[in-house]
């Protein structure tokens, strides 16, 4: 086993009856890397996020973490992760602070050593004497960074984060993205996370694997991703697109892909800029006017729309329900 | 470097019974029923039928007969299995379960809860049985025999809504263990001794384990040590926690099994 590896798979399946929630994925993951799971509500991620922190074991493949089977050596992996699962589930009957406590024992932490690392991830949640209100008063995003604090205070060489800030306000959720980096610049925690937000992705993660049905499509540094769709991309709404129109715009010089979706469609090219004028002229000549364009770089949707098909583009509302 | 470090089974145990201990205070609306329930029947069974059996049979102690049935009462169908629910559905349990936290001790740890808290109803009931005039034949051991047969019993029929806990992960299925409550208290020597009963009820008492539990500690208050009864009363208990136990501790593996 590589020891720079902290998270591997090989062909890691699961099923439930007929249906194959992760089909197959494959992953190497370096210690110290921040690993994106990119994907929509039931693409497979938190089932892939189950089987590598031992909750739920494979139906095929395999699967180590921290240098451990997940299967047959659940027990030294799980002294090694830390986890924060997709709903904040905490004990709403006891404080925040005995929640901390009672964490840190299971890990095994007692006494000073226990105190002090309890106090440390307090301050970074930023929760104040609400700490010693009992859990069932926090709010949504109250909860989330206590159960956040509780999967980082034993220092998990391996830290799962399932959607960490799905429901968070944007400060909230930009001082997770802050304190995610600190770890992982300050402590060397690899850090696997899943999330349906492509900002989160983009900002926080050094690779991004994008899993639709079960399947990883595609896999890469944000960059490397974006770069596949193209440098620039042209979007433009017109009332509607006839069958040759793609066609015609293909023989423009300097295109590359042309996808259609209704109304609109997508060129990507080298030069955006240069091809505008090209682009606009071919348009008026085809009866077509644009309604409306737009030219910007690639986003990670753009990758997912590409791979897949379909646009991943989470609003709020849609992520506070998920 | 990780601060993990792996814990022994006892500093688990300790940990989780610790929480299920800490979190007892903070429901009343547990506490409440379980100590008000069994004192509402003591007084109902004694006020209506003291002067009847005393009256017939002389010198018979209804109120020293009808406290066992009062501890009974209350320590039977008391768990901490609504909270296993309640980690179950919030997903709670899950967090736990990703911790190197023993497995067992997620389980035998709220049944230490459990002890603790059937052994203080206990002693309560007990003494407002001493305050209504009951008095041991086997003196201040035989009263602590008592309490720890009685709260014996508690823990071991918390098998029953702890099983189902585990099974369902649905409160009202656990809610629903207090029907089994109902067969085992009544269908009993509750009233009546077992050989003053007759017909069918006589028929199920016999292979009732609460009758031999009844036997035993009234045995306790009526006869001093008396080594028979104790011991079928204490058999009895340990047949009815074997058979929960390994049903409630099976339903555990069952649930945290990751296939």
């Amino acid at each position: 086993m590589d020891s720079s590896i902290a998270i591997s798979a090989s062909g890691l399946v699961r099923t439930f009856g007929g249906n194959r929630a992760v089909d197959g994925i494959d992953l190497s993951i370096a210690r110290g890397e921040i690993y994106g799971f990119l994907g929509p509500n039931g693409a497979g991620k938190s089932t892939a996020v189950r089987m590598l922190c031992t909750l739920l074991g494979p139906t095929g493949g395999s699967a180590s973490v921290a240098g451990f089977d997940v299967a047959t050596q659940a027990a030294e992996v799980r002294l090694r992760i830390g986890v924060a699962l997709q709903e904040a589930s905490l004990d709403e009957k006891q404080t925040g602070r005995e929640v901390l406590a009672l964490q840190g024992r299971m890990y095994g932490m007692r006494g000073p050593v226990l105190a002090k690392r309890i106090d440390e991830v307090i301050s970074f949640i930023d929760i104040g004497a609400a700490i010693d209100d009992f859990v069932g008063t926090y709010s949504g995003g109250m909860k989330r960074r206590v159960d956040l604090a509780t999967a980082l205070l034993h220092e998990p060489e391996v830290l799962f984060l399932d959607e960490p800030t799905t429901g968070l306000d944007p400060a909230s959720r930009a001082k997770v993205w802050e304190e995610v980096g600190r770890l992982n610049r300050d402590l060397g925690i690899t850090i696997f996370l899943t999330t349906q937000y492509l900002e989160e992705a983009d900002v926080l993660a050094g690779r991004v694997g994008i899993i639709s049905a079960g399947k990883i499509v595609a896999e890469g540094t944000p960059a490397e991703l974006k770069k596949s769709v193209g440098a620039d991309l042209v979007i433009v709404e017109v009332a509607d697109v006839p069958e040759a129109l793609p066609e015609r715009i293909r023989s423009i010089g300097g295109v590359g892909e042309v996808a259609v979706r209704g109304n609109e469609i997508t060129v990507s090219a080298v030069n955006g800029a240069a091809l505008v004028n090209d682009l606009v002229v071919l348009l008026n000549s085809a009866g077509r006017p644009a309604q409306l364009l737009t030219l910007r770089t690639p986003t990670l949707d753009d990758v997912f729309l590409q791979v897949t098909g379909e646009h991943l583009e989470v609003s709020e509302s849609q992520g506070e329900a998920a | 470097m990780s601060l993990a470090r792996p814990s022994g089974f006892a500093a688990d145990l300790f940990t989780v019974a610790r929480r299920a201990l800490r979190s007892l205070p903070r429901e009343p609306e547990f506490l409440i029923p379980a100590l008000s329930i069994p004192m509402f029947f003591y007084a109902v069974n004694i006020g209506a039928l003291q002067d009847v059996v005393e009256g017939t049979n002389p010198g018979f102690d209804f109120k020293a007969f009808q406290l066992p049935v009062a501890i009974v009462f209350a320590v039977t169908g008391v768990s901490r299995a609504n909270v296993i629910v309640t980690d179950i559905q919030s997903g709670y349990l899950d967090k736990m379960l990703v911790t190197p936290v023993k497995r067992a001790a997620l389980l035998l740890g709220m049944m230490v809860a459990d002890f603790v808290l059937v052994f203080s109803l206990s002693f309560f009931v007990m003494i407002v049985g001493l305050i209504v005039g009951v008095r041991f034949e086997s003196g201040l051991f035989g009263m602590l025999a008592f309490l720890l047969i009685s709260a014996a019993w508690g823990l071991a029929f918390t098998g029953f809504p702890y099983t189902i806990a585990l099974r369902t992960g649905n409160p009202a299925a656990v809610n629903s263990a207090f029907l089994i409550f109902f067969p085992f208290v009544f269908l009993t020597s509750s009233f009546v001794p077992l050989e003053a009963m007759t017909g069918w009820l006589a028929a199920v008492a016999v292979w009732n384990p609460v009758t031999y539990l009844f036997g035993g500690l009234r045995s306790l208050i009526f006869d001093g040590w008396n080594g028979a009864e104790l011991l079928k009363g204490i058999a009895a208990v340990a047949g009815v926690g074997a058979l929960t136990f390994s049903a409630a501790f099976k339903a555990l593996a069952h649930r945290v099994a990751s296939g």
